[in-house]
């Protein structure tokens, strides 16, 4: 009996947003616009940064420590500026981001084993992109002058490659060894979007039925609350994991983020993520007034706290001890946790149950208080 | 017309209901028999839904006890819904499912599938004579279709009573005659209706009726028993010429309680019968023509537009 009405509230809402186009472009086009847009806009990445080079040594030296900025694939070379004014006038115009300045005794300083300054002035107004720039620039100036020791001491006759230095750094990164942003970010970003979609998709549907005054004839009827609640959620999911399916589809092909661990994993967990987040917009529906202010808050109450708050881009371990407390109740911290956890390391339920446990806990809890709300509403 | 009433299909007493410091419904009591076509009347804003919806499970009563088909609205709100039928005032449709769609939806929420359901939605398409739109989107058709397929989808689990909130609003009148030919055949099958409106021609349809105003009974009985009990004095009917001029004569006649303009003619409420005479003598001296002149039965209108100034007097 049970099943048979919560079967039939399904089947209602399945009709419903077959007849409606817009609802069908909601959740076509919009995740699909949502992943193209921040996909390429949220770019950490430093690349083919606008440097200058004010060579005073025009050497063979010289132009080979330029080259080897360039070949970086980090910087490239847009301007020879030839004296002082030229190179203030270029950062201040912001044509260039960094001027390297190489002086005039560069290359006799080399010859004769001294140590020859370079000087690297960098735009430091965008911190970030300054200091990652300057951190490429300086493993850049490190590498040259191992090639410069070694040459040297080859010429005098040395066999062992005694580079001077006592420690040597071999560092390596694990799970992203390009440090890709992309393998970061878009792996989040489908946290980010499911999150908003799904809250949305359900934000209506219980305060569409209160304006058109369809609820009476529900509420008179023997339908319980419980029973509309998964009749009205159960058609979403379906939907919502369709769109599970079309964001990893582009994330994978357009970004190609590469998926090192299990993808029926990564499903089955997208799954419990979208009921939790179809759970949140549930309850908004239940206590909305209008269908503008149910849509309105669900994009609030999701985006912003999503975005900002769930470790996306900005790191939760350096956040204040009572904002990392509220970040535990995003369900996108978890399953950012989770997704990054499956894409990039590989990682497994027995890595990942503890994330998972929390979004199940999550959601099971907005659908019963989505009918509990709904109860006493009436 | 007035049925054998068997055991009661509802009894009210002494229920109410607020909304904040607005008291909606304020200590009604009341019984319906089964099988009756009961009305409520009353202007909008009067109690009128919120008895229904409380009837009806949708809404707790703030105090006060009633039962509907021997099963108590405040406890047993589950059981009543599965034997009562509901049409609201918005008729509660999808526009966005077909005509057999909605019927199918109603029905199976009520527990009505497999041959039983292909059996009430053959009778509910032709009692609606909606056979020919089956496959329409409800949104489409027009209103007094859509309202005749609201009582079939409220009639799909074939309930023992129907509720049936102001279910003519908004409709043309041969859709409304239609649609009371339906609440007579429906009745006739020993379904107990309560309905609620505030066409005056509709309360006539009722076997018995309350008034309603500022959420209490004003008034209780058949239409017969509130025309002849409930109106205090004589009703004049006064045909005169000319017509303005008399109206302004009888208001100023302090026999003359009320004075009120009917059609072409004057409705007048004076003591009693013997009064006509004065009243005619008073018109023939301002030289006003008086073609008509007798003690009239009153319309339920005369006897609730009465009702409802005697209590707003009294309030």
């Amino acid at each position: 009996m049970m099943l048979l009405r919560t079967w039939m509230i399904m089947w209602k809402e399945f009709r419903q947003i077959a007849r409606d186009p817009r609802m069908l472009a909601v959740v076509v086009a919009l995740p699909t616009f949502m992943i193209l847009l921040y996909g390429y806009a949220i770019n950490l990445d430093v690349r083919a940064v606008r440097m200058a080079v004010y060579d005073q040594s025009r050497s063979p030296q010289s132009r080979e420590l330029v080259n080897a900025f360039a070949r970086s694939g980090y910087f490239r070379v847009i301007a020879y500026p030839g004296n002082d004014r030229e190179v203030t006038a270029l950062l201040d115009g912001g044509r260039a981001r960094m001027v390297l300045i190489i002086p005039a005794r560069f290359a006799r300083r080399l010859a004769d084993g001294e140590t020859a300054p370079v000087q690297v002035l960098m735009d430091g107004a965008d911190s970030t992109t300054a200091s990652t720039a300057l951190g490429y620039a300086a493993d850049i100036l490190q590498q040259y002058s191992s090639h410069v020791a070694l040459e040297a001491a080859r010429r005098a006759g040395l066999t062992a490659p005694a580079t001077g230095q006592p420690v040597e750094n071999r560092a390596r990164y694990w799970y992203n060894p390009e440090l890709r942003s992309n393998h970061f970010t878009i792996p989040g970003l489908i946290a980010v979007i499911l999150m908003m979609l799904a809250a949305l998709l359900t934000s209506v549907t219980v305060v569409r039925e209160r304006e058109r005054g369809t609820i009476e004839g529900l509420l008179a009827s023997p339908v319980r609350p419980l029973e509309l609640m998964l009749g009205k959620l159960a058609p979403y999911v379906l939907i919502a994991f369709g769109d599970v399916l079309l964001v990893m589809a582009v994330s994978a092909v357009v970004f190609h983020v590469p998926l090192v661990g299990s993808p029926a994993l990564v499903l089955a967990l997208a799954g419990i993520f979208v009921i939790a987040a179809l759970g949140i917009g549930l309850l908004i529906s239940t206590v909305a007034p209008t269908q503008q202010v149910a849509m309105v808050a669900a994009v609030m109450a999701t985006q912003l706290p999503t975005v900002l708050l769930s470790g996306f881009i900005f790191p939760i371990s350096s956040m204040p001890q009572a904002v990392q407390l509220l970040t535990a109740l995003i369900p996108a911290t978890h399953f950012i946790r989770i997704l990054r956890g499956i894409f990039l390391k590989g990682n497994t339920l027995a890595i990942l149950w503890q994330p998972a446990l929390v979004l199940a806990v999550i959601a099971v809890a907005m659908v019963l208080l989505s009918a509990n709300r709904f109860r006493r509403t009436l | 017309m007035t049925r054998t009433r068997g055991e009661a299909a509802v009894t009210i007493s002494g229920l109410v209901k607020t909304f904040g410091r607005f008291t909606a419904v304020d200590q009604i009591s009341l019984t319906v028999g089964r099988g009756e076509i009961f009305g409520f009347l009353g202007a909008n804003g009067a109690g009128k839904s919120t008895t229904i919806r409380m009837l009806c499970g949708i809404l707790a009563p703030t105090a006060g006890s009633g039962t509907v088909a021997g099963l108590d609205i405040v406890r047993e709100t589950e059981q009543i819904k599965t034997r009562i039928g509901y049409m609201s005032q918005r008729f509660s449709l999808y526009d966005d499912l077909t005509v057999t769609e909605n019927i199918e939806f109603f029905g199976e929420i009520y527990g009505v599938y497999g041959a039983r359901l292909a059996r009430r939605t053959a009778w509910i398409l032709a009692m609606a004579n909606l056979r020919e739109r089956q496959d329409s989107l409800t949104g489409e058709l027009a209103m007094g279709w859509k309202q005749r397929l609201a009582l079939g989808c409220a009639m799909v689990h074939e309930p023992e009573m129907l509720f049936l909130d102001e279910p003519t609003a908004g409709v043309d009148p041969a859709s409304r005659r239609r649609f009371w030919e339906l609440i007579y055949a429906a009745a006739e099958q020993g379904v107990t209706i309560f309905v609620t409106t505030h066409y005056m021609d509709e309360a006539e349809h009722c076997d018995r009726l309350a008034l309603m105003h500022r959420g209490r009974i004003i008034a209780l009985g058949t239409p017969a028993e509130l025309k002849d009990g409930y109106m205090a004095g004589t009703l004049l009917e006064v045909r005169a010429e000319p017509v303005m001029a008399a109206l302004e004569r009888l208001s100023s006649l302090p026999a003359v309680r009320e004075v009120a303009l009917f059609g072409s003619a004057l409705h007048a409420v004076v003591g009693g019968p013997d009064e006509a005479d004065d009243v005619r003598a008073a018109l023939d001296a301002a030289g006003i023509r008086v073609e008509r002149l007798a003690p009239a039965r009153p319309s339920l209108d005369d006897v609730f537009v009465a009702l409802i100034e005697q209590a707003e007097r009294g309030a």
